[in-house]
């Protein structure tokens, strides 16, 4: 079996947001990219698939930027056998959006066939949480969303979701498209060697247009603002006084 | 969690400045592109925050004990450097052929540099591993290389040196530990080893100690001191760990910093034989101690500059969000309070830090660039001119980080006020573990008579002026820029009174009289290299202009600073030290008073 992975290249998790001054969106000029933190696992999985022996091959595709060959790289050293990188931006600050992606994904699975696609719920940029959803719907596929756990056999996935007020374990049919949740496992770190050996593995360079697919914005975006800045707390002397100023509040 | 990078700055030091770049077309470190590099820093930085820097406090507030002989340390310290290792790290620096990574020095040092700044008592049983395997790799037999080498570049087995005993510390001819040939080739060490880091743990299956002793009957002093190799656990013939080797836990050293590395006094052959193998010639131990030395003192100077960076990235985000005061004229004591770094003088001890931490920087990062470029140049004169650089660079790099990094410190500890003296901030373990650097690899004053009294005369002063030339150069460069032809002038003029004062010590026939103020040179000398290299970081980020302003303002920033504050006191310094002040070396003993 083959495991398509789809990584994004977002605002790397540790980097202090700044929104742009137009607030036409967020500043990314010289800021420091990574690999998102949901696709990781994803990549990890994909991985830990392969090492036992129930995948063959391990793809990760990106769509973006051509500076996502450096998430993909990532991808690459952690144990990926091989990358497709769709450049469909010239600039950052060009996102692609969700539709546009499965888009572009629905045609990658046509060429490549896998039997399963795992990818991150969400990406932690503009929480989005939709990619996965439209290309299961594009293809015709099952999908198991928010996985916890996941475990194939044959051509079934049992799929241990994270939903509200606990965990809800499915089954669907091969192939599929399984998004991640945090708590499905630890990403490995790349270590020197792999580091090394991920610059020979195979990245294929494709555009948008090979694929025929139109990333033009079908959202606008109004506003980008900074969240309320959060008030000085002040000290109180007692806890009478604590009960009377959240009444005065009108907090109790 | 605390931040122990900046890795916008370290891109701008890495690449602008030193040019990483540049050394892929090299045959030796061509895979090391820019995109390789980061994500060997990515890698670096993920492992340091997942397992360094969480337990940095409570390896602090923990120190290790000893429970029925055995020295405890907690779990995740033994998972953290199983990370590191597994990831290859420990191997990073060495050869390909030695089964290493062949990284180069600039990016090897960032890359320690990250974990240091993390968790500095956990990272120095990696880097005495790492120091101890490139002497073995160095001076070892065929033999002890096959057998010793592989396991502690896998990080199975650490290591240590043991030079100091405790009668004999910076005067190391006067150690006592004896080696007697046994007759087949091994020899029985016996004797005691103070201060030795790392010498006793269970972090790792054995523990290869590189220990200076005497063969009996050799030459008298320096030149009768051999070096061995000595396993805590024997090696047999297959690389298996056996029996123990009767080295003794004489007890934990309990510092002041850097208390999750242990530091032991070891007793050798106590209670019954502990064998260990020379390495290299008899007699050579201290030719090997000072091959090594100039990395090691590149490493202490940098670990100050990582401890330094430390204290500013905390106590800068403290001062962001801290509010405390109001301006001067405003008295309207319902309006908001500031955040402390909208106060002058708060920005003052920022400032002070960040020409510090990046001056102290550049400094061993330079250094690193230079000794990459002595392994892939060819050419014999440019290898010496180079390696004469270092010969002259090295005392400072080692000393004028752990000087003023450390004052530092205390500027990040002033910040915050009471709360900077509490264990609730890591300001004051910063300023503990630094305090190390000042003494260890050679103290301050030792390094000052090292750089007056030898490496400026070196060579009859021809390694001297070839550093005063590359100072030069950056001012040349640096006069291209019309903003910084002030600071240009500046340093020339420094580096004239340098060259001055130099010559009229060096010419003073009394050596006490000339090396009296030997470590207020050394200081003096450390600013105006300091000063040049904010001049080349100046110089860069204006060939760069229009990247990033804030942080090409910044480094401006930084450079005005230093030409402002810290340089003009160079004049004083070497006013004084050309009139060869003798009030230190005139001073008795009684006249001190009663202690």
């Amino acid at each position: 079996m083959k495991v398509l992975v789809p990584v994004k290249r977002v605002i790397d998790y540790n980097v202090k947001v700044r929104v742009k001054a137009d607030g036409s969106g967020v500043d990314l000029a010289n800021v420091k990219m990574s690999m998102n933190p949901f696709d990781e696992i994803a990549v990890e999985e994909a991985i830990r698939l392969k090492e036992a022996g129930k995948a063959e091959e391990v793809v990760a595709v990106s769509i973006g930027v051509k500076q996502a060959q450096e998430t993909l790289r990532t991808a690459l050293a952690m144990g990926a056998d091989r990358a497709i990188l769709v450049v469909a931006a010239d600039d950052v600050h060009h996102d692609i959006e969700p539709l546009a992606v499965a888009k572009i994904l629905a045609k990658v699975v046509e060429e490549e066939q896998p039997g399963l696609i795992l990818c991150g719920k969400q990406a932690i940029d503009n929480d989005m949480n939709a990619t996965g959803q439209m290309l299961s719907a594009l293809l015709g596929w099952s999908q198991g969303t928010f996985a916890s756990e996941l475990d194939i056999d044959g051509d079934s996935a049992v799929v241990t979701r994270e939903v509200d007020g606990g965990l809800q374990t499915i089954k669907v049919k091969m192939p599929a498209i399984v998004t991640v949740d945090l708590r499905l496992n630890e990403p490995r770190y790349a270590s020197l060697p792999n580091i090394m050996k991920a610059k020979k593995k195979p990245l294929d360079e494709k555009t948008a247009d090979d694929y025929g697919v139109d990333v033009t914005p079908r959202l606008e975006i109004v506003k980008t603002s900074e969240p309320v800045a959060r008030a000085a707390g002040i000290m109180v002397g007692s806890v009478d006084e604590l009960v009377a100023k959240l009444k005065e509040a009108g907090a109790v | 969690m605390a931040q122990f990078v900046d890795r916008q700055e370290l891109d701008f030091l890495l690449f602008d400045v030193m040019g990483m770049d540049r050394l892929t077309s090299s045959d030796r470190y061509a895979a090391y592109d820019h995109e390789t590099a980061e994500a060997i820093l990515d890698s670096a930085q993920a492992i340091a925050a997942k397992h360094f820097e969480p337990i940095a406090a409570e390896m602090d507030a923990n120190e290790p004990r000893v429970v029925d002989g055995k020295v405890v340390i907690q779990q995740e310290a033994k998972e953290a450097l199983a990370a590191y290792a597994e990831a290859g790290f420990f191997a990073a620096g060495f050869d390909e052929g030695d089964g290493g990574m062949q990284m180069p020095k600039l990016l090897s040092l960032a890359v320690s540099g990250l974990f240091t700044c993390a968790n500095n008592a956990l990272a120095n049983y990696a880097f005495l591993t790492q120091a101890n395997a490139a002497m073995l790799r160095a001076f070892g037999s065929p033999e002890q290389v096959a057998t010793y080498l592989p396991p502690m570049l896998e990080g199975r087995w650490f290591g240590t040196m043991c030079l100091s005993e405790p009668q004999a510390g910076s005067s190391l001819s006067d150690i006592t530990t004896k080696a007697e040939p046994q007759g087949d080739g091994t020899y029985r060490i016996s004797g005691t080893k103070m201060w030795i880091s790392g010498g006793d743990h269970e972090l790792s299956e054995n523990i290869v100690h590189m220990v200076l002793a005497k063969i009996p009957g050799g030459a008298p002093g320096v030149k009768g001191i051999s070096l061995f190799l000595v396993p805590r656990y024997r090696v047999d013939e297959n690389g298996q760990v056996g029996d123990w080797n009767n080295i003794t836990l004489g007890g934990l050293n309990h510092k002041m910093g850097q208390r999750g590395t242990t530091n032991c006094l070891l007793n050798f052959s106590d209670g019954g034989d502990t064998i260990g193998t020379l390495v290299g010639a008899e007699g050579a131990g201290m030719a090997a101690m000072f091959h090594m030395m100039n990395e090691a003192r590149l490493a202490v100077g940098h670990g100050a500059a990582m401890c330094g960076l430390g204290g500013y990235l905390a106590s800068l985000q403290y001062a962001r969000e801290r509010l405390q005061g109001r301006h001067p004229l405003n008295k309207d004591a319902t309006s908001p309070q500031l955040p402390i770094i909208d106060h002058a003088d708060v920005r003052r001890m920022l400032l002070a830090q960040k020409t510090a931490v990046e001056g102290a920087t550049t400094l061993t990062s330079w250094c690193a660039a230079l000794v990459d470029r002595m392994s892939v140049t060819d050419d014999p004169d440019e290898q010496k001119r180079l390696n004469g650089l270092l010969d002259v660079l090295t005392p400072i790099a080692k000393s004028w980080p752990s000087e003023h990094c450390l004052e530092a410190n205390k500027h990040a500890i002033q910040i915050l006020g009471g709360y900077g003296y509490t264990r609730d901030f890591p300001m004051e373990r910063f300023y503990r573990d630094n305090r190390l650097n000042h003494i260890h690899e050679g103290t301050y004053a030792i390094h000052g008579l090292d750089l007056l009294g030898r490496k400026v005369r070196m060579r009859g002063g021809a390694d001297f002026i070839a550093l005063l030339e590359e100072l030069d150069a950056i001012a040349t460069r640096a006069d291209a820029y019309g903003e910084l032809k002030p600071h240009v002038a500046a340093l020339r003029s420094a580096i004239q009174e340098l060259s001055e004062t130099t010559r009229t010590l060096c010419a003073e026939p009394d050596v006490n009289r000339s090396l009296a103020n030997a470590t207020l040179y050394l200081n003096t000398f450390g600013h105006v290299v300091i000063a040049a290299l904010h001049l080349w970081r100046a110089e860069t980020a204006l060939t760069k202009r229009g990247e990033d302003d804030a942080f090409r303002d910044g480094v401006l920033a930084s450079c005005r600073y230093f030409f402002a504050y810290e340089l003009p006191k160079t004049q004083t310094d070497f006013a004084f030290l050309r009139g060869m002040d003798d009030t230190c070396l005139t001073m008795r003993d009684a006249w001190f008073g009663n202690a």
